[in-house]
């Protein structure tokens, strides 16, 4: 593996007592596109905001591009492209302003901010809203532009804290493509993101993180594999039965999991499992037979769902 | 040394080459950001600079100036007439407002409303340049709207001392060391439920009534004499008069005031730097 861009060894952060981020220890590859799945709460975007050198760790190790945020802040941050999770666009100027503004923050001159603008308004798909109002732009454009702003100094590294929460599906697809250009093009990408779908997507490594831990690593193909089967069966009983129908299930599938709303059966062969279901006289409202996601992942490392 | 490591060292060197400017200058840029949002009500800046002056000038000035000189005679206050004893003290009043406005709603705006300051700090900018950038922005609009306010006064002849003209760099610091320490309690600020008002109506206003701004200090209730001496704007608005028309006072307070207003203004300026940079690392 190359020299990574990003060392995190036993990575700590503690308001008072509590720690949000609790030993966390990652490498990322130049080039390399790099997730943190996990549910709302996991240390995620506190782990981003280390990562992003605005925020100062408690305990561990942490390089970024070789230096240690704690004495080169300003360095490490004149590298970094920032798509924070929360807008922070300026409300009080024009969508190309924005890049323009920003683009003086890393001290570039006028002249060549204004020409980087306009190619980025060009990617971001932005061109006829370059005079438009930010409080204007929908909520997909307005991400958009702030991965525009974020590109303005040609960042080695571009941090994406959830860049598609919120999002309707269309404005999402729209962006997953920007982003896998810029993959293609050989833009380091990290990302947290409670969507395994994004993950799946994204990422060619990631590590899952729950309660400021991590729980595993992996791509995700590798990760499923190692933690789910093939597919899933997925049936529904009606909430008042499905705990009591898996009882029922005993030597079906190589796991059970019951859910509020429905049971998983995992297994290589999911249509064999359901024949297998009603042959024993057990007939689902609903049922589904699909492949195994990351989700199932989570919901095996942590017995609990993503989204809650 | 191996590629590997050698594409490292070269990424901290773009990183070591990428921060010299934003070190050097952060502030500036901050201060570029404002002087841009500034552009755009820039129409209520300007009418604000000239129609200040004008409507209190006018109506302190002349209008009730005349009543004064009437009762009093022409050199009635302190050994002027009205309309000079009270047009340094109109100065140090509107940069007093406009250092209100500029120190309160955009800082509130850049910490929450529109966290912009998160927006630079993510960039190279140190939160200590913000606050920098936001001190040299209102600086500058300070001696602009200040020295606006001198050329009205040197129209309605108001200023009789040739030296009249350092009343602008006064009215300035008075104006910092007023709203620097109004930017430091906003900079503490987790929600605005009310505070920045209240303090307008609360401090702004009875600061500006009684620190000798219409009637010397003097003329007051030894009892609400206090308020003058702590009141950055009567400290300003005599070290103008100073200026404008030669008002007498001892040279050690003259000092006092130079030292009072400096000290306001500086402290804080590090207090708030602090404040800003314990909020947005977190």
């Amino acid at each position: 593996m190359p020299t990574p861009v990003i060392t995190a060894n036993n990575l700590v952060k503690k308001y008072k007592e509590f720690a949000a981020v609790n030993g966390i220890s990652f490498e990322v590859a130049p080039g390399e596109s790099f997730g943190l799945l996990g549910p709302n709460g996991a240390g995620k975007s506190t782990t981003m905001r280390m990562v992003g050198a605005v925020s100062t760790r408690t305990e561990g190790d942490l390089s970024i591009l070789g230096l240690d945020p704690n004495r080169y802040g300003p360095e490490i941050r004149s590298q970094l492209g920032v798509v924070p999770q929360a807008d922070n666009l300026d409300a009080e100027l024009r969508v190309r302003d924005n890049l323009i503004v920003y683009g003086r923050y890393f001290g570039l001159p006028t002249a060549r901010v204004r020409k980087r603008a306009d190619e980025l308004l060009e990617f971001a798909q932005l061109e006829d809203k370059a005079k438009a109002k930010v409080d204007d732009l929908s909520g997909g454009m307005k991400r958009r532009l702030t991965i525009a702003r974020a590109l303005i100094n040609d960042p080695r590294i571009l941090l994406l804290d959830e860049p598609t929460t919120g999002l309707d599906p269309q404005a999402r697809h729209i962006l997953w493509d920007r982003l896998f250009r810029l993959k293609e093009q050989g833009t380091t990408l990290v990302l947290t993101t409670h969507y395994m779908d994004e993950a799946e997507q994204l990422c060619d490594r990631l590590v899952v993180v729950d309660k400021g831990t991590i729980m595993a690593e992996g791509s995700p193909a590798s990760l499923i594999r190692e933690y789910s089967s093939r597919e899933v069966l997925e049936v529904r009983f009606g909430s008042e039965k499905n705990a009591s129908v898996a009882e029922e299930l005993g030597g079906i599938g190589e796991r059970v999991e019951v859910l509020p709303d429905r049971i998983l059966v995992y297994s290589d062969d999911g249509e064999a499992e359901l024949s297998r279901i009603a042959e024993r006289g057990l007939h689902p409202i609903t049922s589904l037979v699909r492949r195994s996601s990351l989700e199932d992942v989570f919901l095996r490392l942590t017995g609990r769902s993503l989204i809650e | 040394m191996t590629a590997a490591t050698s594409a490292q060292v070269s990424d901290s060197r773009r990183a070591l080459d990428g921060a010299v400017k934003p070190r050097r200058f952060g502030a500036w840029y901050v201060a570029e950001h404002r002087f841009r949002v500034m552009r755009s009500y820039l129409q209520t800046l300007i009418v604000t600079a000239f129609g200040y002056p004008l409507l209190y000038l006018f109506a302190m000035g002349v209008g009730l100036g005349s009543l004064v000189d009437q009762t009093q005679g022409q050199q009635g206050v302190e050994g002027v007439s009205y309309l000079a004893f009270v047009a340094p003290a109109l100065l140090c009043t509107a940069a007093v407002t406009v250092a209100s406005e500029e120190f309160t709603y955009p800082v509130m705006l850049g910490f929450k409303w529109n966290p912009t300051f998160f927006g630079m700090n993510a960039a190279p900018i140190a939160p200590g340049q913000i606050i920098d950038g936001i001190v040299i922005s209102v600086t500058a609009r300070l001696l602009l709207a200040s020295s606006l306010y001198y050329v009205i006064m040197l129209i309605f002849g108001a200023v009789p001392s040739a030296l009249g003209w350092v009343a602008i760099l006064v009215g300035t610091l008075g104006g910092l060391a007023f709203g620097v320490p109004v930017m430091t309690y906003v900079a503490t600020l987790e929600q605005d439920t009310g505070q920045i008002a209240m303090l307008m109506r609360f401090v702004l206003l009875p600061m500006t009534l009684f620190s000798g701004t219409f009637f010397p200090l003097a003329s007051m209730p030894p009892y609400l004499q206090w308020i003058g001496w702590i009141s950055p704007l009567w400290h300003s608005t005599e070290l103008s008069r100073v200026f404008t028309y030669g008002s007498a006072e001892p040279l050690w307070l003259t000092v006092v005031h130079i030292l009072y207003l400096g000290a306001l203004f500086v402290v804080f300026w590090m207090w708030a730097r602090r404040i800003a940079a314990r909020r947005l690392n977190k």
